[in-house]
């Protein structure tokens, strides 16, 4: 048989599949579907640590990690063993019970969320018929986990670190979830796999992404925003804010423990990357139509490492959000540009020519953009600030 | 019935009576919200996977989380110390009204069964039954779920007196 770097990781899987018997397919398929998951994405984790704190050392005028092998590029290894030696300290006041299970519930959606993300052409893990909602579902199970960890640790900062993270989630999740809207109205489905299909286009070498249309973009924008916010990233990462409670829900972890936090969090932003690039970045697909002999997974992978790239340079630029402007943002702001969003998906719909559908969607996101920006602004008294606790 | 099905009814019930029998109220809900996966587990064996996720999505993501936060924000999640056993003498004749009307309710239901589970409609089927047949229900839900949200943002907008007269003690 001959290999194609397209069908190559497809191929293998059929390959191994005719190694065991009939009986022991179904599981043994399971099985290949889950390993490349379990090991891809906590390998890339260790990657982005290092282009995270490379990264932010440049902008930050120093020189980041440099000493553990070549160019540093050992750090994450080191960062590993050293936290699996560490001893794992627990408070004596702490509910051990939830204690213990508060990361585990943390990894465990993440994981499950990138089971529906196709990947490539032919590496889709898991297909099903509601997979967005699954994601989303999988995803509500992080909040609880959050709330575990800040409670169990009997820390008053926890404590408050896991509120404000509960409360920002949850907060969030209704603007993440209302701007994926337009790409599911416009594409008539809930399947990850048929809505890359549906971006699987051309015209004029140029692909048709929902990003290169006005609600794309403007749902682009959203949901980039949301996902920084649901994956307490910069500037969002209130939760753990360290000049105020120290770290947050995850002060009194250490060790492994601690690790699975950041590994749990950094997981969670790749899958909401992967889930974008889904939705408004074609998945799989190429940029333009003479670039499609370039393996469809590279395209994913690449599409990703560009948002995580984007993400770290967020993180180095922005300062951190207020939480009355992060609860305000999200209520005030984002909410409303969502549905306006719908509504000029929905323009874009049912609109003939391709020239008016631009014209209509993008008067209808422009005029509800100036109108909030105009209203919210306009109330707001720009005066000196008053300190009610500080003299 | 295979094996799945016991371990998902276990789980169910078993975190069900947890969540009704521990003293910590915290705990309670953790199992509570546990009841509520096993509750989704058993919609997808039997393949309605859209209800199961939606049940996710609603009741492990939004009700556990709210019971969460109304017990943090009442009160102390230390267990009480006396157990109120003067409740009991009515309690135990409300419990067996409420048990008797809900077995007489699924005993006289007369349910379909079949061992293979029905092949489930999917999404695009469950979205057009919403929009056509039961819409009217539909709208109505929405319109009193908006009342309710109209109602607590009023409940929770700051009273403009209240907030003068704090003004006034700060300075």
């Amino acid at each position: 048989m001959t290999w194609n770097a397209e069908t190559i990781f497809a191929d293998l899987k059929r390959e191994i599949l005719a190694l065991v018997s009939p009986d022991n397919q179904p599981v043994v398929s399971v099985l290949l579907s889950i390993a490349p998951l379990l090991a891809v994405f906590p390998t890339l984790f260790a990657l982005t640590t290092i282009l995270e704190r490379k990264g932010l050392g440049r902008i930050q005028n120093r020189y980041g990690p440099n000493r553990v092998g070549p160019f540093g590029l050992l750090q994450p290894v080191a960062d590993g063993l050293k936290t699996l030696f560490k001893e794992t300290v627990q408070p004596r006041a702490a509910d051990r019970v939830v204690f213990f299970l508060a990361p585990v519930f943390l990894v465990l959606p993440a994981l499950l969320a990138f089971s529906v993300i196709p990947y490539g052409k032919y590496m889709v893990p898991l297909e099903m018929d509601a997979a967005l909602l699954f994601f989303f579902a999988v995803g509500a199970g992080t909040e609880l986990a959050v709330f575990m960890a800040g409670w169990a640790s009997r820390n008053k900062y926890s404590l408050l670190g896991a509120m404000r993270a509960v409360a920002q989630m949850i907060s969030y999740e209704i603007p993440l979830i209302l701007c994926t809207v337009p790409v599911i109205m416009l594409s008539g489905t809930l399947s990850p796999v048929e809505i890359v299909e549906n971006q699987n286009r051309y015209t004029a070498a140029i692909a048709h992404w929902n990003v290169f249309t006005p609600w794309g973009a403007a749902g682009f924008i959203l949901f980039l925003i949301a996902a920084a916010a649901e994956a307490n990233r910069s500037p969002f990462d209130l939760p753990e804010g360290e000049s105020e409670i120290i770290a947050g829900y995850y002060i009194e972890y250490s060790g492994f423990k601690f690790a699975l936090f950041f590994l749990g969090e950094y997981l969670g932003l790749f899958a909401m990357c992967g889930l974008g690039i889904t939705l408004f970045l074609g998945g799989w697909t190429a940029p333009f139509d003479f670039l499609t002999f370039i393996p469809s997974y590279v395209w994913f992978f690449l599409k990703l490492l560009a948002l995580i790239s984007l993400f770290i340079w967020v993180r180095g630029t922005m300062p951190r959000v207020r939480m009355d402007q992060l609860m305000n943002f999200a209520w005030k702001f984002m909410l409303p540009m969502a549905v306006i969003n719908i509504v000029a998906a929905a323009a874009w719909k049912f609109t003939p020519i391709l020239g008016f559908k631009w014209a209509v969607s993008g008067v209808i996101i422009l005029a509800g953009y100036i109108s909030l920006a105009q209203g919210l602004t306009r109330k707001a008294h720009f005066s000196k600030r008053t300190y009610r606790f500080a003299t | 019935m295979p094996l799945s099905f016991y371990i998902l009814a276990a789980v169910t019930v078993i975190s069900a009576l947890a969540a009704m029998s521990l003293r910590n109220l915290v705990h309670c809900a953790l199992c509570l919200a546990l009841s509520f996966l096993g509750m989704a587990g058993l919609f997808l064996h039997m393949n309605a996977g859209f209800v199961a996720f939606a049940q996710i999505l609603v009741y492990v993501g939004a009700v556990a989380i709210l019971i969460v936060f109304a017990i943090l924000l009442t009160r102390s999640a230390e267990p009480a110390r006396s157990p109120r056993a003067s409740s009991l003498a009515f309690s135990i004749p409300l419990a067996l009204v409420v048990g008797a009307i809900l077995i007489n309710a699924i005993s006289s239901t007369n349910l379909p069964f079949s061992a293979n589970p029905a092949n489930a409609p999917t999404v695009r089927e469950l979205g057009h039954a919403l929009m056509t047949t039961h819409v009217i229900p539909l709208e109505v839900i929405g319109l009193l779920l908006t009342v309710a949200l109209l109602g607590a943002i009023v409940i929770a907008l700051p009273e403009q007196t209240s907030s003068a007269q704090k003004g006034a003690v700060k300075s």
